[in-house]
């Protein structure tokens, strides 16, 4: 096949498909062991600095916080990111100082918020390299790819752009169609931290909303640490087991963490902190303020569990509760700025 | 006529107007691929009132949702509140590369006089002058829907001769350019909804082409917010407004003025 065009961007996560074939063999284990732990044992043993991570979720919904805090807490360095919709959660790592390089599909904003202080000013600043541009369904089929053990998958997007240009795609003649056909190669992370309702306390999970990329990325990482909102029996998951999104054996460690997508949505439980993300959004305006919020509510507190009663305890979830299940008007402090 | 322009001008704003004039782009029964900010107000207005049985499809999982509360992101729960199907965005953008979406439906930072959109960055992509969020799904949906809709701001430096960056793409270089490269045939931009007026593209050359200029704006005021020479019909409309009563639907789906500030 003739290489029509080549993206001028790096690859984030790729191996030779036998390669990673080799490494699944000799370290992810098949056996129904009990890999339950504190968010710090999980960070601290399947999370390394020069690693390549992916956030589940969608930039600010049912993100698993409690990972990303901690990770900012053990100060994990030279981290590159999936910016697969990737909003609060890379947000907050790039401000930190833990990410330094990023593939966006969709990043440094939080949608109909506005842009992100900090990390537009680290990208800007050149703290935060691009290292490739894609799109959305781009990333989606990095990891599609991935998780089939294939080394690319074709699409039809991205064509004709910068987009491209920039991207680590290439361009080759479909020996099928004879048109041009776009080849997104597979992006294995190192490590993926996924949020879900539930799961057993070997790691199979179910998922109550919208997978978002959950269900490929889940397979593609090579590591993957789930927090949950709560653990549940696996004799309920074996009941009804069409319900499992993300089996067992693809789970490196889970993290019991209720309210653990704050101050992010959780789909059916809790709506979107926006005192939070005004907060935010107004302190991460200058690094001064940057490091006074996350040394309030990351580096002052001792874990998750602390920083939940300084963010308004259970009276706070109880009011997102009601937003999210709309017995509440909708806020948005931020507007007032 | 002046007059009547200024009363008109106290009951909607502009916002309002651009998402109106945008929602009644929308075919009833058909589906729309849509993106954050007023695409969301309207087509929740569209669903509400012209087109009740429109498919609305987001790209996170949500489709067929019939939205009560504006989501804040195209993936809350909201996107899916009463929806057919909470799925995952492989199952979108594959149904979308497979032909099943009508219309997609987008903002934009810039645009060019082929329909060509930037999202990603202001200035150059090594040194920006504004980094911007980039694609998200947005190159998706401008690849993939059969037809496009942009519903942006409209000033010099928005309608622009060169965008800094091609994110999502119109008909790139011209009349062809689109199926040359590879992108699926006969998709492409079909309407740009501004403050000032509603737009589509001429049939051979792939250009922004005039469709009706808004109540009160004139054809000097079009062609001075465009660094690009805009084809001019000999015959334009003028666009619609909202009643009073359409007014009012459309601020029920954003109290707090999120997207239609």
């Amino acid at each position: 096949m003739e290489v029509l065009k080549e993206g001028k961007g790096t690859p984030l996560g790729w191996h030779d498909p036998d390669e990673n074939r080799q490494w699944v063999l000799q370290n992810k284990s098949r056996e129904l062991k009990d890999k339950c732990m504190i968010a710090k044992q999980a960070v601290s043993q399947f999370i390394h600095d020069g690693d390549y991570i992916a956030s589940g979720g969608f930039g600010h919904i049912r993100i698993s916080m409690v990972i990303i805090y901690e990770i900012v807490r053990q100060r994990k360095r030279n981290l590159a990111m999936a910016g697969k919709t990737s909003v609060h959660d890379l947000d907050t790592l790039i401000a930190a100082g833990c990410v330094n390089r990023v593939e966006p599909a969709y990043s440094f904003g939080h949608e109909l918020r506005g842009l992100s202080p900090a990390s537009r000013r680290a990208v800007e600043g050149g703290q935060c390299k691009i290292v490739a541009e894609t799109s959305n369904a781009g990333y989606q089929w990095h990891f599609l790819a991935a998780m089939m053990g294939l080394p690319f998958m074709p699409s039809r997007n991205m064509l004709g752009t910068e987009t491209l240009e920039y991207s680590n795609a290439k361009v080759v003649t479909d020996p099928f169609s004879g048109k041009p056909i776009c080849l997104i190669p597979a992006s294995y992370p190192d490590a993926a931290i996924i949020h879900v309702h539930r799961c057993d306390i070997y790691g199979n999970a179910q998922i109550d909303a919208i997978l978002v990329e959950d269900f490929e990325l889940s397979r593609a990482a090579r590591r993957l640490i789930v927090s949950t909102e709560e653990i549940i029996d696996n004799e309920r998951i074996r009941a009804e087991p069409w319900r499992t999104v993300i089996p067992y054996f693809l789970v490196d460690a889970v993290v019991e963490a209720p309210f653990g997508a704050h101050p992010g949505e959780m789909p059916g439980l809790y709506y979107f902190d926006e005192d939070m993300m005004a907060e935010w959004l107004e302190m991460s305006r200058t690094s001064q303020g940057t490091k006074k919020f996350l040394q309030e509510y990351v580096y002052g507190v001792a874990d998750f569990e602390e920083y939940l009663s300084l963010v308004g305890g259970i009276k706070k979830f109880n009011h997102l509760k009601k937003i999210e299940q709309l017995r509440a008007p909708q806020e948005a402090p931020w507007l007032k700025k | 006529m002046a007059k009547e322009v200024s009363s008109q001008a106290e009951y909607y704003t502009a916002s309002e107007l651009m998402a109106y004039a945008a929602a009644r782009q929308l075919q009833d029964k058909k589906s729309v691929f849509v993106g954050t900010g007023l695409p969301i107000v309207a087509t929740m207005f569209a669903q509400r009132t012209l087109a009740p049985n429109l498919l609305i499809v987001f790209e996170a999982g949500g489709i067929g949702a019939q939205i009560r509360a504006l989501p804040i992101s195209v993936g809350d729960a909201r996107t899916f509140y009463r929806a057919v199907i909470a799925t995952s965005m492989h199952d979108v953008m594959s149904l979308a590369q497979a032909g099943y979406v009508d219309y997609g439906f987008l903002g934009a930072a810039q645009i060019d006089m082929y329909g060509n959109v930037n999202t990603t960055v202001i200035g150059p992509h090594d040194r920006p002058k504004v980094r911007l969020p980039g694609s998200g799904g947005a190159n998706d949906v401008g690849s993939f829907s059969q037809k496009l809709i942009i519903i942006m701001r409209q000033r010099a430096n928005s309608f622009v001769r060169k965008v800094d960056f091609i994110t999502t793409p119109g008909y790139l270089t011209g009349p062809g350019a689109r199926e040359r490269a590879g992108l699926p045939a006969g998709t492409g931009p079909y309407r740009v909804v501004t403050q000032l007026a509603i737009y589509g593209f001429d049939e051979e050359t792939k250009r922004l082409k005039l469709i009706s200029l808004h109540p009160g704006v004139s054809l000097e005021a079009v062609k001075s917010s465009s660094e690009f020479e805009i084809i001019i019909p000999e015959r334009t409309e003028t666009t619609k407004p909202p009643t009073q009563e359409e007014c009012a639907i459309m601020r029920e789906i954003d109290p707090l003025g999120i997207s239609l500030r």
